[in-house]
């Protein structure tokens, strides 16, 4: 109760009706969002460079991310900072429980950013930052993946804080939606490559993009099947809301269908758009199946909800500071617009 | 031996951050300079700027990338190995955090994608904004950041209930009594270790006969700059020293090495301090110059390390000496930008290679001033993670063993040293390759390869001027 803002914390306004803890999982769920999309597609691109056809794919592929990876990735910052603003509980409990995947997961993220930067710089050692790139990538992938899956499986914590080992997070669950998030980051990749070059590269990615999205499929039916068979809160979840939930599965294979068409037809940005909203259903399936745990098995998310106050203050900046950083996110996507070109960027 | 999870997480804490912050001081320092250039180049169109701007533009992307996956880095230890502090503090950090993400993060990272890469494909006018976007993107970064350390050293505008901090005024949270110091004199530092590197690369060019429109025209900015910044830096530092003496007066014993509460307190200028003695070795001091510089009387009264039993006491030795680097760095500092900025205008700066040559020498010791000034900062706090409130050792992870963090220290310090060995490989080539000549535009790039990505065997210069972010 003492979650809702109170005349106290505002003094003048009424605001009992306004919940800011849903907000909150709103923004930070948006947030999350926008990160997997975005570095998404950008880490998948890293996931596929051992597999383009030449060397002058790679250097397309890698000008067609150079300059929003950055970007993309900041998402990321914001889902950490933002949840030990608004959920300090999921912050200090899943840190702590994921240590050394965390690890990995940086390290991953540390050589594929550095890859960035250096491969365009060498002409020696080029085939090590291919490596770096790909391999941080994939490990980066599948290191998120394994969060997803740890998420589902839950956390033993005692007195607000964690208390289980080092490797409760690795399962054959964990392992399996850890592969899950590499393929379909793949498949994101290939699809923005697919839209963002021509010729011989996109023949390759198209082709990619088919195997892929098999793949994905294939890993949608076991997760979904896995994961209300393991835990009897989620299969409740779904049962409960039988009637309209099945809508999910439908959906998904109507937009699987609809990427297929696209890449048979040899659309440009339709494969691409529908893998982005393949996750947006993934994603939002998650967050149902979950609801409202924010910690599982015990810790809702108003359970885990920072003072009132404080997301009060950080909302007020939020709800002003976020349309402007779509905007300018916007803007640049618009400057990088249409396919790349060799040699087309020089600084 | 039992592994200390409290002690390597201190000491991985400590390794990451000041890895990260190397290259922020420059960056900040750098962003503003592009800018200017940018600024330059736009108002007199002059190809002099722009070859200098294109230079330092290769190296930020170079040092920036390392700034940012070493930040990634940083967003994720307070809660892998601090987590008990990040449970008791979140109200605080977490929203200052954030807004540094949205205010400055996503400003720097998405315009530095125009900087990089959008010369060409933007207007002029839309290229400098970016630039300026950031420039002003790490200024307001630093301010957030230091924003939430300053308030580790002087808290305010909360209060401790059950363990959790919550926060009664936001204005006096952020804006707590030691940030407008902390934040101006790291300001000026980074200014100075940007004025530093830039002026040290274009002495060197000079010194080897090379580039010499760009790097005149690159010295004299800098060496006046630097010979308004490095005395005010002093002022600056003085003023903080003050701050800190008002608010953690232990910290500053420590600094002096005054073991005594006297009044009419000296100097200590050199000695080796011993914590189990409670005093100084073979000490060189001036006599009630302490009390003078700190109350600005005579026999004004100092806190001593007495005051405090000795297990609230930081450990002596690394921060007497750390300010002293600092401090004698900041002299050095000094001495050669004003004798720079007499021989500048005498119109003898150009020639005097010897002066030239220690300029390019003291690329490196900005750097280090700054690190011994943070770790003046940083152990000068110790025992507490937040001064008077919170003790480290009630800040680290519980489920946290030793080994776990020993194996993410070696992991940090593994991937840092291929990071920095690489950094600095191809800085090292970028500085090489210097800024493309003036005469360029008319002796066209006959021998380019079309596709210089694919050439093997092309000329170092070209990789270079290919650069991608
Ligand atoms: C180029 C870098 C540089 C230079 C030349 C100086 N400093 Fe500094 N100093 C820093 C860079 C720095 C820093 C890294 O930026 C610190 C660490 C935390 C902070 O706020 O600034 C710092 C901290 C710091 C503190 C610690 C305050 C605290 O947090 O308790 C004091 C008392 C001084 N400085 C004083 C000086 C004096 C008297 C200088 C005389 C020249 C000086 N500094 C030069
Ligand atoms: C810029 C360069 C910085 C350097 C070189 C630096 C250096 C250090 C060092 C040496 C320690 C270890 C102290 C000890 O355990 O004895 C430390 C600890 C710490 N610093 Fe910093 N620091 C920097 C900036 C910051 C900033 C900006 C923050 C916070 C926003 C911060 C927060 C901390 C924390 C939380 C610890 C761990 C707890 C502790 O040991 O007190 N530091 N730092
Ligand atoms: C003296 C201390 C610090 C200063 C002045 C500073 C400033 C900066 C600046 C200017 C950047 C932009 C990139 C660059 O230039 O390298 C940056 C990056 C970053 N910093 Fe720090 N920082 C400091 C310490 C910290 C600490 C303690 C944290 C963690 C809480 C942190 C988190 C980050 C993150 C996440 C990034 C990457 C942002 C991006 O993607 O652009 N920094 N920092």
């Amino acid at each position: 109760m003492h979650r809702k803002i109170t005349t106290s914390d505002l003094p003048g306004l009424d605001m009992e009706l306004i919940d800011l803890t849903l907000i909150w999982i709103g923004i930070i769920g948006l947030g999350m969002f926008m990160y997997v999309l975005m570095d998404g597609f950008d880490l998948g691109v890293g996931i596929l460079f051992p597999f383009a056809p030449d060397d002058q794919s790679r250097d397309l592929m890698m000008m067609s991310v150079a300059p929003v990876w950055d970007g993309n990735e900041t998402w990321l910052i914001l889902a950490g900072a933002g949840l030990l603003a608004a959920f300090p509980l999921v912050y200090a409990v899943f840190l702590p429980a994921l240590y050394l995947g965390v690890f990995l997961l940086l390290a991953g993220l540390i050589f594929r950013g550095i890859a960035f930067e250096f491969r365009f710089k060498s002409n020696k050692n080029r085939r090590w930052w291919d490596r770096s790139f790909s391999i941080g990538s994939t490990v980066a992938a599948f290191a998120q993946g394994a969060v997803v899956g740890a998420y589902i499986q839950g956390f033993e914590v005692v007195d607000r804080q964690y208390a289980g080992g080092a490797f409760d997070w690795l399962s054959l669950f964990t392992v399996m939606t850890g592969l899950g998030v590499v393929t379909g980051y793949a498949l994101l990749g290939a699809t923005w490559t697919v839209m963002k070059t021509e010729g011989e590269t996109q023949t390759w990615a198209t082709r990619v993009s088919k195997r892929l999205l098999i793949a994905v499929f294939a890993f949608f039916i076991v997760v979904s099947l896995w994961t209300p068979l393991a835990k009897p809160h989620v299969m409740q979840t779904w049962l409960d809301g039988m009637q309209w939930l099945w809508i999910f599965p439908l959906l998904t294979t109507l937009v699987s269908l609809w990427v297929w068409r696209g890449l048979k037809r040899g659309h440009q940005a339709t494969p691409f758009i529908g893998s982005m909203l393949l996750f947006g259903l993934f994603y939002v399936g998650l967050l149902i199946s979950m609801w409202p745990y924010a910690v599982p098995p015990d810790f809702t998310f108003w359970d885990a909800a920072s003072d009132p106050g404080s997301q009060l203050f950080l909302l007020l900046g939020m709800l002003f500071l976020i349309p402007i950083v779509l905007m300018y996110t916007a803007f640049n996507y618009w400057v990088f617009r249409g396919k790349v070109r060799l040699g087309a960027y020089d600084h | 031996m039992e592994l200390d999870p409290l002690l390597l997480s201190r000491i991985q804490f400590a390794f990451v951050v000041s890895f990260h912050a190397i290259f922020p001081v420059f960056t900040i320092g750098l962003a503003s300079w592009i800018a200017l250039l940018e600024f330059l180049h736009y108002r007199t169109g002059s190809p002099v700027y722009e070859k200098l701007s294109k230079f330092w533009i290769r190296v930020f992307a170079v040092v920036f990338g390392m700034g940012v996956v070493s930040g990634i880095v940083m967003a994720f230890q307070f809660g892998t190995n601090w987590s008990a502090f990040s449970l008791s503090a979140a109200n605080f950090l977490g929203p200052v955090l954030s807004y540094e993400v949205v205010t400055a993060f996503f400003l720097e990272a998405t315009f530095l994608g125009v900087l990089l890469f959008g010369r060409d494909k933007v207007p002029r006018g839309a290229h400098l904004f970016a630039a300026c976007m950031v420039a002003l993107g790490t200024m307001i970064s630093s301010f957030w950041i230091l924003a939430a350390n300053s308030w580790f050293h002087t808290p305010a505008g909360v209060e401790l209930v059950d363990g959790t901090f919550h926060v009664t005024s936001w204005l006096q949270a952020i804006f707590n009594p030691s940030l407008p110091y902390r934040f101006a004199h790291m300001a000026l530092a980074s200014f100075i270790t940007g004025g530093i590197v830039v002026a040290g690369v274009s002495a060197w060019y000079l010194v080897s006969g090379r580039n010499p429109e760009t790097s005149k025209k690159a010295l004299k900015i800098t060496v006046i700059m630097l010979a308004i910044a490095t005395p005010l830096q002093m002022v600056m530092g003085d003023l903080h020293g003050l701050n800190t003496f008002e608010h953690q007066p232990v910290k500053v014993a420590a600094m002096e090495g005054h073991w005594e509460t006297k009044s009419g307190a000296p100097l200590v200028l050199f000695g080796i301090p011993d914590e189990a003695q409670e005093t100084n070795h073979y000490e060189v001091a001036i006599p009630k110059l302490g009390s003078l510089i700190l109350t600005h009387s005579l026999d004004g009264e100092v806190t001593g390390l007495d005051s405090v039993p000795a297990e609230d006491r930081p450990p002596v030795a690394i921060v007497f000496w750390s300010f002293r680097v600092m401090v004698g760095l900041g002299v050095l500092f000094i001495a050669v930008s004003l004798t720079a900025a007499v021989q500048l205008f005498r119109g003898r700066l150009f020639d005097s290679r010897r002066l030239l040559r220690l300029m390019s020498w003291m690329i490196p010791l900005p750097f280090i001033a700054v690190l011994a000034g943070w770790f003046v900062t940083e152990i000068g706090r110790q025992p507490w993670m937040v001064y008077g409130m919170l003790r480290i050792s009630d800040a680290v992870t519980p489920s946290l063993s030793g080994w776990m963090a020993l194996t993410t220290l070696i992991g940090y310090v593994a991937v840092y040293a291929v990071v920095f060995g690489a950094g600095l490989y191809y800085l090292r080539r970028v500085v090489i390759g210097g800024p493309d000549p003036i005469e360029e535009k008319a002796a066209s790039p006959v021998g380019r390869p079309k596709r210089p990505l694919s050439a093997a065997h092309a000329p170092e210069d070209h990789d270079v001027r290919l650069a991608g972010a």
